[in-house]
């Protein structure tokens, strides 16, 4: 079993937030994990991009290569497309539909919405308003991870029990937000044919 | 066995420890801010080793140096281009008697993720004839580490730990062994092994050569240096370096026929090793994560005789000579089929550069800077490393040189001496202190004609924003203490409301024939949300 995660999206956005719950989560299920981050120059409003590899045998680059990715997991609808050379055919890409538009020349977007759909296995989240009925517009990032849990070989109480593992310093009503954005990504992706 | 999930960097840091770390010192610079970030969280929860961010990567390594001194185990880190700051005492080090272990990490940067540019340290210890151990993962960097300061005390020499930026930044699980305790302290007894005046260093150096062999002998003995020879088959053979190899893994199976393969993570190189296998096969592809070290002396300078080896790199365009290596760019050089992904078609990306965080202190003093330049028949604005480097895209494109830490001072002194004027430089508050100081001297002894703006935001921020090393209120006396004129020394706001004031205080100044300097001082919006934050949470728990 292997698991070719590209995660995507603009710096500032919690990208390597969504690998680091569902890297705990794999470990916890006895799995192999890389996660490889670029930290630095880019995280400054930037494109920010990052590898997470789950394998049930030991893994040799820490960097996915062309074509292999099961999904590509992106905070940022334009950026979702930037590493599509990554994704496998079979492979799902998996987005929030909300742009970040701190660049003057954003493509129409209307156009890289529909760019998204019309890839043979694709889900477009909301994932701002869902956020945002969860509680709180910071979750995006876990309505991103509820999204592609029924791809990961992780299941989904693991995932859980890391979210409030993660939150719990932060107070019973933060854990309560991420979850209820947890399982309202999970009820999104499930409406959405790939 | 204990486990935990480390970057490459943290690897190092907790390898570090478990060797019986005293204390560890660095400048913080991507890729291996990690490392001390871990050592100083680690002493903040159990109160030790001593871990502490330094003014530059000079000042680190020389207090590295006398940790050694006393008998115990230092670490140095820095990004590769801080090892041309550390150059001087590192290449003076390795004719030293090491004492306690020294280790030296350096994290490359290829591919320029973050950085002026991709050099490649394993030069530096060739250069300066230091061992140097090269990790494929972050199990290795752990045990690398370890393995390390055993070498730094056995051959009495520092030893570089090298890195690359897929490695310093990458997680995974990392396997930990027994820890053990503090070296005691214990100052050398070799005085002449740490005096290098003329006539021990000719010593020292000598030692040092002859060291060589022994070294060598290691190297080639190294189980880390592992060569596998295919017996069966002759045509091809692999040699990886670091993370190259596991790129090479990646793509190993895809291979009808395994080449014979030769594996280096310590330097100087298995020469033996590496002689086996040339005379085993008929092509050397060599794998190397960084510039062609291996490949050059391989290759060597006499033509070879028709029929010999055939040797394939970095030199000969089978992989590209910049940039970083990636899984894919190993498959092609292997001969194997890209792998193909999927496609949209006529739909342009945008790209999307970094840039100043909204609200940055930055922003205002770039408002003011424009403002008040404008109207100058010419004018050339230098400036150094930081956020603030992104004063040169738009909207504010006002910035005209980023070379390497401290220069901006020492280039507008010299644009102006040559006759271009006004010219101003922009420098932060860290690389200020880092290498600003010494061309500010230069400035103020001949009162150049030159207006410096020090853009303090109370942090160090591209690297992630690490406290200022000493109060920034005290650069105010750096700078008089240096012989500026008060009168043409200035602390202004950063501010959206005190951009008008700030431009006209920096309008007056250009205008000035001497030198001037003003700090325009606001704290780092990302440094100040942190603080917030963390207040919150003690607040709660
Ligand atoms: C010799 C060297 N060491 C370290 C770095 C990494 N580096 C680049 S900028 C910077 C800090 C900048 O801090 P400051 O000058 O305060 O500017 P800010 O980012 O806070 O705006 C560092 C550590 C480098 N490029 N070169
Ligand atoms: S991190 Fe701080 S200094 Fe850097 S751009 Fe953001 S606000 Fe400005």
């Amino acid at each position: 079993m292997r698991c070719d995660i590209v995660l995507a999206g603009v710096g500032g956005q919690g990208v390597l937030s969504i690998g680091a719950i569902i890297a705990a989560a794999a470990l916890e299920e006895g799995l192999y994990v890389k996660q490889s981050e670029v930290h630095g120059m880019s995280q400054r409003g930037g494109a920010v991009q990052a590898n997470l590899r789950i394998s049930d045998s030991p893994i040799g680059s820490d960097l996915i290569p062309k074509g292999r990715a099961t999904m590509i997991l992106s905070m940022e609808p334009m950026e979702s497309l930037r590493y599509l050379e990554y994704l496998s055919p079979e492979g799902t890409l998996i987005t929030s539909s909300k742009p970040v538009l701190n660049i003057a020349k954003y493509p129409d977007l209307d156009e890289v919405l529909d760019a998204v759909r019309k890839l043979p296995h694709s889900i477009l989240v909301d994932a701002d308003r869902l956020a945002r009925e969860a509680g709180a517009a910071r979750s995006t990032n876990m309505v991103i991870v509820g999204a592609a849990a029924g791809l990961l070989p992780i299941e989904p109480v693991v995932i859980e029990r890391f979210i409030l593992k993660k939150f719990r310093n932060k107070g019973d009503k933060v854990v309560d937000i991420n979850l209820k954005a947890f399982r309202a990504g999970r009820e999104a992706a499930v409406c959405t044919p790939t | 066995m204990k486990e935990q999930v480390l970057l490459g960097d943290e690897a190092v840091a907790l390898g570090a420890i478990h060797a019986g770390l005293t204390a560890a010192y660095a400048y913080p610079g991507t890729p291996s801010t990690e490392i001390t970030e871990f050592l100083i969280r680690y002493m903040e929860k159990n109160g030790g080793p001593h871990a502490a961010w330094c003014a530059n990567e000079k000042t680190a390594l020389e207090e590295g140096l006398g940790v050694s001194m006393v008998g115990r185990r230092a670490l140095v880190s820095m990004k590769h281009v801080g090892l041309n700051v550390a150059a001087d005492p590192l290449m003076n080090s390795a004719l030293l008697s090491i004492e306690g272990g020294l280790v030296i990490a350096v994290a490359d940067d290829p591919g320029m993720h973050s950085s002026q540019n991709e050099q490649d340290s394993r030069f530096y210890a060739d250069f300066a004839h230091l061992p140097c151990l090269e990790p494929t993962d972050q199990q290795e960097a752990y045990e690398m580490t370890r393995e390390a300061f055993e070498l730094s005390e056995w051959y009495r020499t520092p030893v570089i730990i090298r890195l690359v930026t897929r490695l310093a930044h990458s997680r995974a699980v990392v396997h930990l062994s027994d820890p053990v305790e503090q070296r005691p302290l214990q100052k050398t007894t070799n005085r002449a092994g740490w005096i290098l005046l003329p006539a021990n260093a000719r010593k020292q150096w000598q030692s040092l050569l002859d060291r060589e062999n022994e070294l060598q002998e290691r190297s080639d003995n190294s189980p880390v240096n592992r060569l596998d020879l295919n017996k069966a088959d002759n045509s091809l053979g692999v040699i990886t370096t670091g993370i190259a190899r596991n790129y090479y893994f990646e793509n190993l199976d895809d291979l009808t026929c395994k080449p014979s393969h030769l594996h280096i993570g310590m330097y100087p190189p298995p020469l033996d090793k590496m002689r086996k296998l040339a005379a085993h096969v008929d092509t050397l592809l060599i794998l190397e994560e960084g510039y062609p070290l291996l490949e050059r002396q391989l290759r060597g300078l006499l033509p070879r005789a028709k029929g010999d080896l055939t040797i394939r790199g970095k030199m000969d365009g089978a992989l590209p000579a910049a940039g970083e290596l990636t899984p894919d760019i190993v498959r092609s050089s292997l001969g194997l089929e890209p792998a193909q992904g999927v496609r949209v078609d006529g739909l342009p990306l945008a790209t999307r550069p970094p840039q100043l965080c909204a609200g940055c202190p930055h922003c205002d003093t770039y408002s003011a800077l424009t403002q008040a330049m404008a109207g100058f028949e010419k004018s050339v604005v230098t400036a150094d490393i930081g956020c603030y480097t992104l004063g040169a895209l738009p909207p504010y494109s006002t910035i005209e040189s980023c070379v390497c830490m401290g220069a901006s001072i020492g280039m507008a002194k010299g644009a102006s001496e040559a006759g271009y004027r006004p010219a101003v430089a922009m420098i932060g508050d860290s690389t200020f202190l880092h290498s600003g100081i010494t061309p500010l001297i230069d400035a103020a002894a001949g009162n150049t004609d030159m207006t410096l703006v020090i853009l303090d935001n109370e942090a160090t921020a591209m690297t992630g924003g690490q406290d200022p090393l000493i109060p920034s209120s005290r650069l105010e006396q750096i700078v008089l203490g240096v012989g500026v004129e008060p009168d043409h020394f200035h602390v202004v706001p950063a501010h959206p409301k005190k951009v008008d004031q700030l431009a006209a205080i920096l309008r007056t100044e250009m205008e000035h024939k001497g030198l001037s300097v003003v700090i325009a001082v606001r704290e780092c919006i990302e440094t100040a949300k942190r603080k917030k934050a963390a207040a919150a949470v003690t607040a709660i728990s």
